[in-house]
């Protein structure tokens, strides 16, 4: 039982994580229509801008500051050179981010070096609590607050302001939202930036619970990313984070009793899920690519 | 005062990829009035509207608006010129519960605006009484309601309303007919529509495209009298 429960809190801190990089995505994905291969890249980046900056100022938070800076700054360059030449084109958007992907994971190798860097953790985020026999490692309990506070204001932004009805009406008919006066193009400007953003965060959370960080982890939880964000359904942030907390599980204990199946649990739930809701778990009904 | 239309669209041609479907196309409006856009199934009604708003701006040729061109500004900005659009699908965010599909579309808060949404609401009581309900599940009649109120939440000078009868049972026609008579009385309107007797009933004058090209316009009363005209075009009688 207490291997179950220190298992499933693994599985939610990685769900987590995971989350933070679908949940930028799927507005991206939802809204805009955009197929951003590159996203994974501003995880990367987020986690080397995090430890870089912490290492260099002493300061955790100003690590995490950072690296949320550099993720909106990477973000609005993105958007501006990559994607905005290839609205509309998904086998353009495919070809062009996945090169910028590449372009992003060899920056990284030239601005850091090519080796693995350690990511160190801030002493009172160290050690853990022990309740019983169950061990709560304190980085992962971390971790599991800040996604879920992230959950919260993101979703009740989305929900009660303003502009988060603007968003949500964006990605269910942009057409209409443009002729009822919304300069729909900033507020895609703005999504891009808030979900690379997102995914520079993810990053920095995730360098000290790994304790290394490697250039091409941009390319691996990319792809998680994706995969979530197709399961989730495409636009919806509470999706993002039931497809997160499900993938993040399932690799969590497949990696523990069946090691084997660790690679493929994640595909084989897309495949389930794509089989009996082919729009996702949580559709968002209206999604058009007008 | 100034003999200037409110909107004129000037040898307008609209291409949608590289089909041409507009072609030289003349349309003016004149304030206050309601003019109706007619003609047959494919002739370029909706096409028209949406050059008019921006959603398919014209290749060649100008939309001129309060003496202002604005073939080439995006629909945001000339929906904020003051011109609102209720297109045939009427464009309901789904989603979105009703009072949410109204205030994503009220650009501004102040009283004016205010006075606007309880004056919608008034003239369709189902939105105040679903005002909490998803825009998708709304019956046909009341989603065409939310969509011209939303149109109208703002200040517009001329709303554009397309196909507003379509799918819809005929007491349902006749309360969207009493709407849009009350909504004439504050705002120029263009009105596409195939139902002839919701036409004859609002219209003051009327164009007819065929083909995208306009062939004929006039007063709404000569359109009656003329059976050849309605046959040809509009395939009535
Ligand atoms: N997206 C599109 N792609 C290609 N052709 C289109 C498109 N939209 C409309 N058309 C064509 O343009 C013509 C006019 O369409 P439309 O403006 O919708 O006519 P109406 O509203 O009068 O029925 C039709 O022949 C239609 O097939
Ligand atoms: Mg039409």
């Amino acid at each position: 039982m207490e291997l179950f429960i220190n298992l499933a809190i693994n599985g939610v801190a990685m769900g987590m994580l995971i989350f933070l990089i679908a949940s930028g995505l799927t507005l991206i994905f939802g809204l805009m229509s955009v197929l951003n291969f590159a996203h994974g890249g501003l995880f990367a980046w987020g986690a080397y801008s995090g430890v870089f900056f912490y290492v260099l100022l002493d300061n955790f938070w100003l690590g995490i500051l950072l690296a949320i800076v550099t993720g909106i700054l990477l973000g609005w360059i993105t958007e501006f050179l990559i994607v905005r030449p290839v609205y509309g084109n998904h086998i353009r958007q495919i070809l062009i981010t996945l090169g910028f992907m590449l372009v992003l994971t060899e920056m990284l190798k030239v601005v850091f070096g090519p080796n693995i860097i350690n990511a160190p953790t801030p002493e009172y985020l160290q050690g853990s609590w022990m309740i019983g026999d169950i061990t709560i490692i304190k980085y992962r309990a971390f971790i599991i607050a800040v996604g879920l506070i992230l959950f919260i204001v993101m979703y009740s932004v989305l929900r009660y302001s303003k502009v988060g009805l603007v968003v949500r009406a964006g990605v269910m008919n942009k057409e209409m939202i443009q002729a009822l006066g919304v300069n729909i193009k900033k507020v895609f400007v703005i999504v891009f930036m808030v979900g690379s953003a997102l995914a520079a965060l993810g990053g920095a959370l995730f360098a000290p619970s790994s304790g290394a960080i490697y250039a091409e982890m941009g390319m691996e939880f990319g792809i998680f990313a994706f995969i979530v964000v197709i399961i989730g359904g495409m636009g919806s942030i509470p999706g993002s984070l039931l497809a997160a907390l499900l993938v993040g599980m399932a690799n969590t204990f497949t990696a523990y009793y069946v090691p084997i199946l660790s690679m493929v649990v994640t595909m084989l739930i897309m495949l389930v899920v794509l089989i009996f809701r082919p729009q996702g778990l949580f559709n968002v009904s209206g999604v058009s690519n007008k | 005062m100034s003999q200037q239309p409110l909107l004129n669209l000037e040898k307008v041609n609209t291409h949608i990829d590289q089909f041409h479907i507009l072609q030289n196309v003349n349309f003016t409006v004149k304030k206050g009035e309601l003019t109706l856009l007619l003609g047959r199934n494919g002739a370029g009604k909706t096409t028209t509207l949406r050059t008019i708003i921006g959603l398919n701006p014209p290749t060649k040729g100008r939309v001129m608006f309060n003496g202002e061109d604005i073939s080439a500004i995006p629909p945001y900005k000339i929906a904020k010129k003051g011109i609102g659009y209720v297109p045939e699908d009427q464009g309901i965010f789904y989603d979105l519960t009703v009072g949410e599909n109204m205030r994503v579309a009220m650009m501004k808060e102040d009283d004016a605006t205010q006075k606007r949404l309880e004056s919608s609401l008034e003239l369709f009581p189902d939105l105040k009484k679903f005002w909490k309900k998803p825009g998708g599940q709304l019956s046909g009649g009341q989603k065409q309601m939310l969509s011209i109120a939303r149109a109208f939440v703002n200040e517009t000078d001329l709303l554009l309303i397309d196909e507003p009868s379509k799918g819809l049972a005929p007491v349902i026609v006749e309360k969207v007919i009493e709407a849009i008579e009350k909504i004439k009385e504050h705002t120029t309107v263009v009105l596409v529509e195939q139902n002839f007797y919701m036409a004859k009933r609002l219209g003051d004058r009327f164009y007819i495209l065929d083909d995208g090209l306009s062939v004929h316009e006039g007063y709404m009363n000569e359109l009656d009298e003329n059976e050849e005209l309605k046959r040809k075009y509009l395939g009535i009688g």
